[in-house]
């Protein structure tokens, strides 16, 4: 029941995202004023890290679901917690080194497809981010009975949120 | 999708006044809330639709708050105002959240929703919205002027575009924002409550076809919602923080350059649209399938075509979404785009015509039972047509090119998604108001009411066609500038009455509704004799609906006038061999 509403709500952020990954390409496509941007390179390491997160994410629910093994269960979701605080911390990074050179929110529609995107995709992972430190303060009491479905949902809903930055990050440098 | 003993959920009934209440987690008590904020935006949209009818009929009249009689632009607010709390806060929430909140768990067997809680919030996210939507009454500049709509440049660019285009503007976009965020909590809790909590034995093609059109809604509504928020996201932007999503260039407004460059307004057009038409089924679906369950109930005959029925609504929901350019084709779009979406729009002709005739086949042969609930549900029927067929003309370009922005479209939408969903909520009203409060409504009375609204809608909104027909613009305050204008002035005069006779008809409704919940005579378990499962619980229903009891479900939802049974009807939850024979 859990995973059936995260799932979901998974259709309903692909709609969201969707619609502004039309309004994208359509708005560089009818306006003449478009102006390229160079994506900051720790994007890059951002993306790998988050990459990162999805794998540490999968250890740690296979350790729970496949062998029961609650501690290393908890080792693998704390490292993906990290990991997850560390993505959003390097955003911020990126956001501060464009707003050196001059590029904010209104300055191009470029810069403010950037921004939009980045924070729809920022605010959804930190909503990610608060499940997993749920789960991992909740998981340290024996006796949740709910500790493997809350694990499955939050994995699907992290998986999801990073292929979804995937396609934003290929979007944001091919689409420039 | 996992362990089925996860899944049901119990919770204590409980005793706190805000917790039974206010912010309660009992879908019967959540339905309920939705159902009252849905009353009252509908009688608040009825008293700027009146005053509308007032300017129209007479623009120089002074009114209480208007003392300079209403001024063109606050013409304007209210059109703005009456069409977005009559789409949102009433035809999206009444039959969907409101009914549907109350009797998708009962007729699935279900204890609650899935997500009690996420429920609670919808509520409360939607009331918020409400409170949001109001409050641009009384912020300076007023409320907005875009139309329910908002079409862009003018609603993006500030109070430069008139008065309620500022703070009221902005506070629409708000509201909208949090509207589509409740009802997106909505969609998924209706679609995991279905998916997930059916009762034992009841399989997909047993369910009402009540439950059906709340699920297909809800799958509308979850593919919907989010696009139009993340229009609203943009629009918010380029009026707040100096963007240009769809401002375009070198644009002059009032003899002032706009700042804003290089967007494009059709853009926003395209994502209001990809939404605004599967609205158009969020609103209508739950009264198509309330109309084929009562139509079925009191014909005493099983609903012709139940399989048929459901495909139609799914071919319905899955057209919706690939013809929204139909409302935009004086925008300049491509004719050959054009004609993709008049052919698209009118294919769904096809499934609207299976729906149709398997109502009139339904009826056919019929026992038909003349109470409140099935004229009602005959008045949707014929709403349903009459607003249908105009939709026809509408979807070829050719006719629209001289239709667009006339009454007739006016006339078409009222008819189809306007009054034949409001008539698909009396007819919830009239047809579970026994389940709910345990009390019949007067029939007398409700017969009173459904004669006047029904005469009443056709006098209103009928004319509108002929004056669209000659020309006349909708959106006009008044008819002074042309002549050919001022030569229909007497079929307004006709409409403002027949509007103030329709809506005074509506207080007999509230006064039986009300008289009837301490007054009306007591109801047993089922009244109308008919087979589903909110039939065999006690009326009103108990907290946890069926007493910690689930019931198995044996057969379909429409088993009436079965050969060699006693009764002319076998109820979904009796056990083949308990049922009379006779």
């Amino acid at each position: 029941m859990y995973l059936t509403g995260v799932s979901l709500s998974l259709a309903a952020i692909l709609m969201f995202f969707m619609a502004l990954a039309s309004s994208y390409i359509v708005r560089k496509g009818t306006g003449n004023d478009w102006q390229p941007i160079d994506l900051p390179r720790i994007m890059w390491l951002n993306t790998a890290i988050l990459v990162a997160s999805s794998i540490t994410i999968e250890v740690a629910r296979r350790k729970l679901i496949a062998s029961g093994d609650v501690a290393a269960f908890r080792n693998w979701w704390a490292i993906t917690t990290a990991l997850g605080m560390l993505f959003l911390g390097g955003q911020i990074v990126a956001w501060r080194e464009l707003a050196e050179q001059g590029l904010f929110l209104s300055t191009n529609p470029s810069s403010s497809f950037f921004y939009l995107l980045t924070a729809a995709h920022g605010a959804h992972l930190l909503f990610g981010l608060v499940a997993l430190l749920y789960v991992a303060l909740r998981a340290a009491q024996p006796a949740w009975r709910r500790r493997a479905i809350a694990a499955e949902a939050t994995a699907v809903y992290w998986h999801f949120l990073d292929g979804l930055w995937v396609f934003l990050l290929l979007l944001l440098n091919f689409g420039r | 999708m996992t362990t089925h003993a996860g899944a049901v959920h119990v919770h204590e009934a409980p005793t706190g006044f805000f917790r039974k209440y206010i912010f309660s987690l009992d879908h019967k008590v959540i339905g309920k809330q939705y159902i009252s904020l849905a009353l009252f935006s509908a009688f608040v949209g009825m008293f700027l639709s009146l005053l509308m009818r007032l300017r129209l009929a007479w623009p120089a009249m002074k009114l209480p708050f208007f003392p300079d009689g209403i001024l063109p632009e606050q013409y304007l607010a209210l059109v703005t105002m009456h069409g977005t709390i009559m789409v949102f806060m009433v035809l999206t929430t009444a039959p969907q959240s409101g009914f549907g909140n109350y009797f998708l768990p009962i007729q699935i067997g279900a204890a609650d929703m899935a997500f009690p809680v996420l429920n609670m919030l919808s509520f409360w996210t939607t009331f918020l919205s409400m409170v949001v939507l109001m409050g641009a009454f009384f912020v300076t500049g007023g409320a907005p002027l875009g139309g329910w709509t908002v079409y862009t440049p003018l609603s993006a660019i500030g109070e430069i575009a008139g008065p309620g285009q500022g703070l009221g503007m902005t506070m629409w976009v708000i509201a909208i924002a949090l509207f589509c965020a409740a009802s997106l909590m909505g969609a998924i809790n209706f679609i995991a409550t279905t998916l997930d909590l059916r009762t034992r034995g009841l399989s997909l093609m047993r369910m009402p076809l009540t439950a059906w059109s709340w699920f297909i809604t809800a799958v509308i509504s979850l593919l919907a919602f989010g696009v139009l928020l993340s229009g609203g996201i943009l629009l918010l932007l380029d009026r707040t923080a100096g963007t240009s999503f769809f401002v375009p260039g070198n644009l002059v407004v009032t003899e002032k350059l706009i700042p804003h460059k290089g967007g494009s307004p059709i853009l926003w057009q395209h994502l209001f649209w990809f939404f605004g038409h599967p609205e158009v089924y969020i609103a209508i679906l739950p009264g198509m399938g309330l109309a084929s369950h009562v139509l079925s109930t009191f014909s005493r005959k099983p609903i012709f075509g139940y399989r048929a029925m459901v495909f139609a609504m799914s071919a319905i929901a899955f057209l919706g979404f690939i013809v929204w350019g139909h409302h935009m084709f004086v925008s300049g779009m491509s004719p050959y785009v054009g004609m993709a979406f008049s052919v698209l729009t009118m294919s769904i002709g096809v499934p609207s015509a299976i729906k149709t005739f398997n109502w009139l086949g339904t009826l056919w042969g019929g026992d038909i039972k003349f109470t409140t609930p099935m004229l009602f549900a005959l008045g949707f029927v014929s709403l349903f047509v009459s607003g249908g067929l105009s939709g026809l003309f509408l979807a070829q370009t050719s006719l629209d090119q001289y239709l667009h922005d006339t009454y007739f479209v006016v006339a078409h939408f009222h008819l189809i998604m306007g009054v034949a969903a409001i008539f698909g909520i009396l007819t919830g009203t009239y047809f579970w108001f026994p389940k709910m409060f345990g009390r019949m409504m007067s029939e007398g009375l409700g017969k009173l009411h459904f004669w006047l609204s029904f005469v009443g809608v056709y006098a209103i909104f009928m004319p509108m066609h002929f004056i669209g027909l000659a020309g006349h613009p909708r959106r006009y305050a008044d008819t002074s500038g042309a002549a050919y204008l001022q030569a229909m002035d007497p079929v307004h005069y006709f409409m403002t009455v027949a509007a103030f006779i329709t809506v005074a008809a509506q207080f007999i409704f509230v006064a039986n509704f009300f008289w009837s919940m301490f007054k009306g005579k007591k109801a047993d378990i089922n009244p109308w004799q008919a087979t589903t499962l909110e039939w065999s619980i006690p009326s009103p229903p108990p907290h946890d609906n069926f007493a910690g009891q689930e019931p198995t479900v044996y057969r379909g939802a429409y088993e009436f006038a079965v050969p060699g049974v006693k009764d002319d009807y076998i109820e979904q939850h009796v056990p083949p061999e308990q049922v009379a024979k006779g």
